[in-house]
């Protein structure tokens, strides 16, 4: 195969950080190659430079044998390279074709229209529909974005590229929000994509999808290049530590739980999602000290609904939330974190931290009223400091600064601050929503231990997770929940990953059992 | 996107309804009603697909009321010197074009806060007017053209073809807006830079280039509102908007940032404006008529209340794009 792109030496810095630092990565056509590294290793850096949003510092890029001029990503997709971004870039109240469309739009020649640019939208959707048949990813053209699930809406993205006539797909944390039956289509479809010659770059975190389906791996490491390998040559531990730089744990250690008396009750439990409809519909189950009850499900059959309630995000419509046995439904979020519950939001930048405030302020968002970080309502900046400066040295937040905006961290780190935060107060119960959505291998072991930890400490962990694995590996109990209701409670560790599969697909227990 | 939907549909029929009705009952003051409606109907219009165009592609603009006084202003005293309509006319676009650019710079290229660039403008708009202005002045009128057959039509005669020319102009804009916003490839990139700008930006749109484009043309349309004010009183007084400008920012709320729905809305405040007008003129109630006079303004605040939950703004709307 012939050589599509070649980098050479990219740098890149922001202020005092610098994201990369001298990177060189290789690609031919019809090749999957894995871009690995730890969170802010420089990833992202690295492909927006490729596709024109960011201009390098110094290096060159080389795609099919020419030096490469990319000013923007206008530039970039008219020479065939096409992104898919690691946050959507989709404009929801529009439709998948107008989508697909936008910036290429279908505009007949001659006639008056064609002055003003009238589009022909018939046959743009009829374009789209014979781009999903070519390549396999079904979409309905006139459905409207955001009425999609996030599955359908990732083969929007990757239509939008291949639209382009994108020789060459970057694709930045595809599978971060996709459930495991989402991202294996996901997986053949970029492996048929290479077939017909198309050159990938996929980032993950998920080193199972590596294996599955990159022919290389390049690995950053601060900014820097590591080192490649080929996957054939590569097993899961040894991704691991070549991202690290030290031997991981991929596998939790814990020992057996010694359950005490319940810290969370949930009765019937009914709750509205923001349309209006039933998300929740009478869920009941206990959490109770010293033990972690995992929540698995395919996101969107009420998880979010019910960690709102939880929480007091979300007013509850009937039923009853008890904290050790004192009716706290319907309480607002202050009580319940007054009463201990620590929580580590599903998403992260809208509900766990102020984006513009600094890491320090962050830190304590939930404890900035009380001694010792306010004295008679005045903020105490030096015992703040004090504190955050701890924290992130604990629990291993980079860069190590307190005072930079928490905006400018990557999303791993990001997640970092949250977890310091919420596991450092005294609590009863950790309520943990997709704890480690988008975060490198290492801090996953290191956010799995810390909530082993907080269970050991006889502490009662919620644990709502859409990835199997982290279910499997952390969970005393499994409560798989379908459609807003818990169809099954198992024992940790006598589940499969078969049984909990079929039954979030909503196969009945009988089934499972049976399989 | 343009589907039937039966409740304007049967708010339509019912307006039909009762103007038939009141046409039998009255002929003449119906008629006189709902061509002053239509007059009034204009600037609202105008302003409000000012407010659409901006904000659909991400920038508020809350300067529609200071726009329009600068192009009235403008309009009236170069017409006023020149002697030539058209030229003031010309000027008074100029001037709201300028204005749309000086809000384009401040909010999209120094990135300031949307709210008080429009505030600023309004602001400066009253104080500048007010300070040159010169008494005793008058301007050649705005041509007014009625159009043979079609204006002896009962009713819809004089509703619709009995107008000065902005308020014809009023009405092929809106067509205009309509059309452009959902059928060209301009349209398309102005609703995708005002939901997710950097969506449009990573498929090879400018985002800035286009709003700076809106912004003016969005200016302009406030000119045109302006000048439709010079139409209606034939000579420029000061803060002559009284208000028009923010009522326009209701009018596009009321009809969910969309031309039509701008237009509907427009045509109901005017219709209040119109009878309003007809009961002054009559004497026919004993009711004071600043109590009517007040009508526009109350609505705007029940309908900034009631259509503000309902109406889902941009969702990049007052945001500066910082880049993907
Ligand atoms: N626009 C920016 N301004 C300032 N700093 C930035 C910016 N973008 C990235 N950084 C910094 O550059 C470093 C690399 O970030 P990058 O987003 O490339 O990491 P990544 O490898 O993609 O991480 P993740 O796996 O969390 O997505 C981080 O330290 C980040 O804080
Ligand atoms: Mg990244």
């Amino acid at each position: 195969m012939s050589r599509l792109l070649e980098m050479k030496g990219l740098t890149k810095r922001f202020g005092p950080v610098l994201a990369c630092d001298n990177v060189d990565l290789k690609l031919d056509a019809g090749e999957i190659v894995g871009l690995l590294g730890e969170n802010g290793a420089g990833k992202s850096t690295l492909v927006k430079m490729l596709f024109g949003i960011y201009e390098p510092d110094a290096g060159e890029i080389y795609f099919d044998g020419q030096l490469a001029d990319i000013e923007g990503p206008g530039d970039a997709i008219a020479q065939g390279i096409g992104m898919v971004h690691q946050h959507f870039q989709l404009v929801p109240p529009l439709t998948v074709a107008e989508n697909i469309m936008l910036g290429a739009e279908v505009v007949p020649e001659g006639g008056p229209g064609s002055v003003v640019g009238v589009m022909n939208m018939a046959a743009a959707e009829e374009r789209v529909l014979e781009l999903s048949k070519r390549f396999g990813l079904k979409v309905d053209p006139s459905a409207v974005v955001e009425d999609l699930p996030v599955g359908v809406q990732q083969r929007v993205e990757i239509l939008k590229a291949l639209n382009r006539g994108a020789r060459l797909l970057i694709l930045d944390e595809p599978t971060a929000v996709l459930t495991p039956k989402e991202t294996d289509e996901l997986l053949k479809v970029m492996r048929s994509l290479a077939d017909t010659g198309v050159g990938i770059i996929f980032i993950t975190h998920k080193l199972r999808e590596v294996l599955a389906v990159t022919d290389r791996v390049t690995v950053l490491r601060n900014g820097k290049y590591i080192g490649s390998a080929e996957t054939a040559e590569s097993t899961q531990q040894s991704l691991a530590e070549m991202m690290v730089g030290r031997s991981v744990v991929l596998r939790v250690e814990k020992g057996t739980a010694h359950p005490g008396s319940s810290v969370l009750e949930v009765r019937d439990l009914r709750v509205r999602d923001d349309r209006g409809s039933a998300a929740v519909q009478g869920m009941s189950f206990d959490v109770r000290e010293g033990e972690i009850l995992g929540i698995a499900g395919v996101e969107g059959n009420g998880q979010r609904e019910l960690v709102e309630a939880i929480t007091g995000i979300r007013h509850s419509e009937s039923g009853a939330i008890l904290f050790g046995g004192i009716d706290m439904t319907n309480a607002t979020p202050r009580e319940v974190s007054e009463w201990g519950v620590a929580h580590i939001p599903e998403n992260r930048e809208k509900d766990g931290l102020v984006d513009n405030y600094s890491v320090a302020d962050n830190m304590v968002l939930n404890t900035y009223f009380k001694e010792p970080f306010a004295s008679r309502g005045i903020r105490v900046v030096d015992a703040i400091r004090k504190w955050a400066s701890k924290l992130i040295e604990k629990f291993d937040v980079r860069p190590r600064t307190i005072t930079s905006p928490v905006k400018s961290l990557s999303g791993g780190n990001k997640q970092k601050v949250i977890v310091a935060r919420e596991l450092s107060a005294e609590n009863k119960l950790i309520v943990a929503s997709q704890p480690t959505r988008g975060v490198d291998v290492g801090s996953i072991e290191f956010i799995h231990n810390q909530l082993v930890h907080q269970r050991d400490k006889g502490r009662a962990v919620l644990l709502v997770s859409a990835e199997l694995d982290e279910i499997l590996s952390l969970s005393d109990r499994v409560a798989v929940v379908y459609e807003g209701r818990v169809v099954a409670e198992l024992d940790g560790a006598t589940a499969t990953r078969e049984e909990i599969g079929l039954l979030m697909a909503g196969g009945s227990a009988s089934e499972a059992a049976v399989s | 996107m343009s589907t039937i939907k039966p409740i304007p549909l049967v708010l339509a029929g019912l307006s039909l309804l009762a103007a038939i009705l009141l046409y039998a009952w009255d002929g003449q003051q119906t008629e006189a009603v709902v061509s002053r409606a239509v007059v009034e109907a204009g600037p609202l219009l105008l302003g409000a697909l000012c407010g659409l165009l901006c904000e659909r592609s991400g920038v508020i603009n809350i300067g529609i009321e200071g726009t329009m006084l600068m192009s009235a202003f403008a309009g009236f005293f170069i017409a006023s010197y020149s002697g030539v309509i058209w030229i003031g006319m010309l000027g008074g676009l100029a001037m709201s074009a300028v204005v749309g650019l000086f809000l384009a710079w401040t909010s999209v290229t120094l990135k300031q806060d949307q709210i008080i660039a429009g505030t600023i403008i309004n602001i400066f708009a009253l104080g500048f007017t007010s300070f040159y202005y010169v008494q005793g002045r008058t301007m050649p009128g705005v041509p007014r053209v009625a159009i043979p057959v079609l204006k002896d039509l009962p009713f819809v005669g004089p509703m619709l073809f009995d107008h000065g020319i902005l308020t014809y102009s009023a009405m092929f804009i809106v067509v205009a807006v309509h059309l452009m916003l959902y059928r060209t490839r301009w349209g398309l990139r102005t609703r995708a830079i005002g939901e997710h700008p950097s969506a449009a930006d990573t498929v090879g749109v400018n985002v800035i280039t286009l709003r700076y484009r809106n912004v003016i043309l969005g200016g302009l349309l406030a000119g045109v509102a302006g000048l439709h004010l010079l139409q209606s009183a034939s000579s420029f007084q000061r803060g002559m908007t009284n208000g028009k400008g923010f009522i326009a920012l209701a009018v596009m709320l009321f009809g969910r940032y969309r031309p039509f729905g701008a237009m509907g809305a427009a045509l109901l405040f005017g219709l209040l404006g119109g009878i309003q007008a007809q009961l002054q003129f009559k004497q026919a109630l004993d009711i004071p008529p600043q109590f009517f006079g007040m009508i526009p303004y109350l609505l705007t605040i029940i309908v900034l209340a009631a259509a503000g939950l309902a109406a889902r703004p941009p969702a990049a709307a007052g945001t500066p794009y910082e880049g993907a």
